[in-house]
């Protein structure tokens, strides 16, 4: 009994210890902004050379995750105090994703400072939002990317399952989104064991499910009443993996790996309440009986997913 | 013999993955649109799901019965990081397509809940035979969505143009996996109403 006491709370301290060690939110490198999506604003801090910066060839421009993909600058301007340079581009840039901008031999009035580097990326609270409104609506991950199908189809036909679930999963998928953050990058990387990913993170969800059932159990029975039939499901739910991993392979920090599992979550949770709401009107209509349980069901979710393809281009910034 | 052909057989239509059991569902809308990733995802299901199947059939005496779910997790998990490792090598390019799902193995319901039903209590040789089947009646599922898709969302086959034009777009676009699943699922209740006279249960769905 009093073992059962100190492993209850040995764990809630690990999992709040890991938590916020997760919300330590990473210095914040270089200075850059977008201006429009053709062109890049980067200031230097000393005045430089009109000659030095009017040349292209000083540049190097690529996007953060293929630095051999050079983008080619168009044209550069100075303000009128020369401290600040505004690189023009031909093409659109992504501004969803961040740029390097690599300035080469910068020259301040006749003298060679050295190479000095950039980083132009929107600001976080647009990135915070951009992320979550993907997760969420433009690549919502039953309709668009597929996944957690398997519970999707499974526990959509009431909508009382469907709202206890919803908010289950959500609460589930940011701890533990932001709890494989925070082991991947203070464990996994310094130790070089990246491939052990997949075994590492589907441990720590399923460690954290079941810590979750125990203390919920004691701590308020009352909602585990409610909740506690869904937490085991989670574990076999492909998002709950799959968000961790896409986190890790796509570079988020905390704060944003945090927003991608709530917008994953919420998404997921707006699925399973529409189909509910479908699948409850169902039930009393003629559906041939080949077509009967998840036939149509099937066909109801790609109807949802031609309805959802509406939202890509979606953008607020 | 005849019973391992028996189980092959079994995996493949009468218990198909994909439209019997109505398990694995995200994969077989995910990555199929073409033959080609089908064939990729389904050949490392294949493996897996030999491999898990035998690593617990050997182990089953020495797994106690209460950490079994985790242990048979862990096992997928490593034979999942090794299959993973191998195919980038193989073939880069489709590798590419079918990553994430690759990597999401782990969590495919299929794998489990063969390990739960079967490996944990049968010999080395039917767990075998029973992963080998369910494996390829998985690959099975999917490359046929995959050809149905390809065929009419780009008007080719296994990469190769056959039409020359595309006649249905929306079949590569998400919502064609969830059609053509729909439909090849009613047809075959359609089939076996047809054979058996009966109407069929429908699957669990997960």
């Amino acid at each position: 009994m009093k073992m059962g006491k100190i492993f209850v709370k040995t764990s809630l301290v690990l999992l709040l210890s890991m938590i916020v060690a997760g919300m330590a939110v990473a210095a914040d490198p270089g200075s850059g902004s977008f201006k429009k999506d053709k062109a890049i604003e980067i200031s230097f801090g000393v005045p430089v050379d009109e000659a030095w910066a009017k040349n292209v060839g000083n540049f190097t421009v690529y996007e953060k995750p293929d630095p051999d993909i050079k983008i080619p600058v168009e044209s550069v301007t100075l303000d009128s105090r020369r401290v600040t340079a505004t690189l023009n581009f031909a093409d659109s840039l992504n501004t969803g994703s961040e740029y390097v901008v690599e300035a080469k031999g910068v020259t301040s009035d006749g003298k060679v400072i050295g190479t000095r580097e950039f980083l132009a990326r929107k600001t976080q609270v647009q990135l915070l939002f951009t992320i979550f409104l993907t997760a969420s609506l433009i690549g919502n991950f039953v309709f668009t990317k597929y996944l957690g199908l398997c519970i999707f189809f499974g526990v959509s036909q009431k909508k009382e399952t469907a709202i206890g679930m919803g908010i289950t999963f959500t609460l589930v998928m940011v701890l533990s989104a932001i709890m494989c953050w925070a082991f991947y990058n203070y464990v996994l990387e310094p130790l070089h064991l990246g491939f052990l990913k997949i075994i590492v993170f589907i441990g720590i969800v399923a460690i954290f499910v079941q810590a979750v059932d125990t203390i919920l159990r004691k701590v308020n029975p009352y909602l585990f009443k409610k909740l506690g039939v869904y937490l085991v499901l989670i574990t076999t739910n492909c998002i709950i993996l799959a968000v961790p991993l896409l986190n890790v392979d796509t570079g988020y920090g905390s704060v944003s790996s945090l927003i991608n599992g709530l917008g994953a979550g919420l998404g997921f949770a707006l699925a399973l309440f529409l189909m509910a709401c479908v699948r409850e009107k169902l039930e009393v209509c003629r559906v041939p009986p080949t077509f009967q349980g998840l036939p149509i069901a099937f066909v109801v979710t790609g109807l949802f997913a031609l309805a959802f393809l509406g939202f890509s281009g979606l953008a607020l910034f | 013999m005849n019973r391992y052909l028996t189980l092959l057989w079994n995996g493949l239509i009468p218990e198909n993955p994909i439209f019997r059991l109505a398990l694995s569902l995200c994969p077989a809308v995910a990555v199929t649109v073409s033959i080609k990733n089908g064939l990729m995802l389904g050949l490392a299901v294949v493996f897996v799901q030999v491999a898990s199947s035998c690593t617990v059939s050997i182990f089953k005496n020495f797994i106690h019965p209460r950490i079994r779910i985790p242990a048979y997790v862990i096992i997928i998990a490593t034979w999942v990081t090794i299959i993973d490792m191998i195919l980038p090598v193989i073939n880069p390019a489709v590798y590419k397509d079918v990553e994430l799902f690759i990597k999401l193995i782990v969590v495919f319901a299929i794998i489990i809940s063969r390990l739960e039903l079967f490996a944990s209590k049968e010999p080395l040789g039917l767990s075998f035979f029973d992963g080998l089947g369910m494996g390829i009646g998985f690959t099975f599922g999917l490359c046929l969505v995959g050809a149905i898709r390809e065929f009419f969302g780009a008007g080719q086959l296994y990469g190769y143009d056959v039409l020359g034009f595309q006649p249905l777009l929306v079949m590569i676009l998400p919502a064609g996996g969830f059609f053509v699943i729909g439909f090849i699922m009613a047809t075959f209740n359609w089939a076996e109403y047809k054979i058996t006279g009966k109407m069929p249960k429908s699957g669990g769905g997960h």
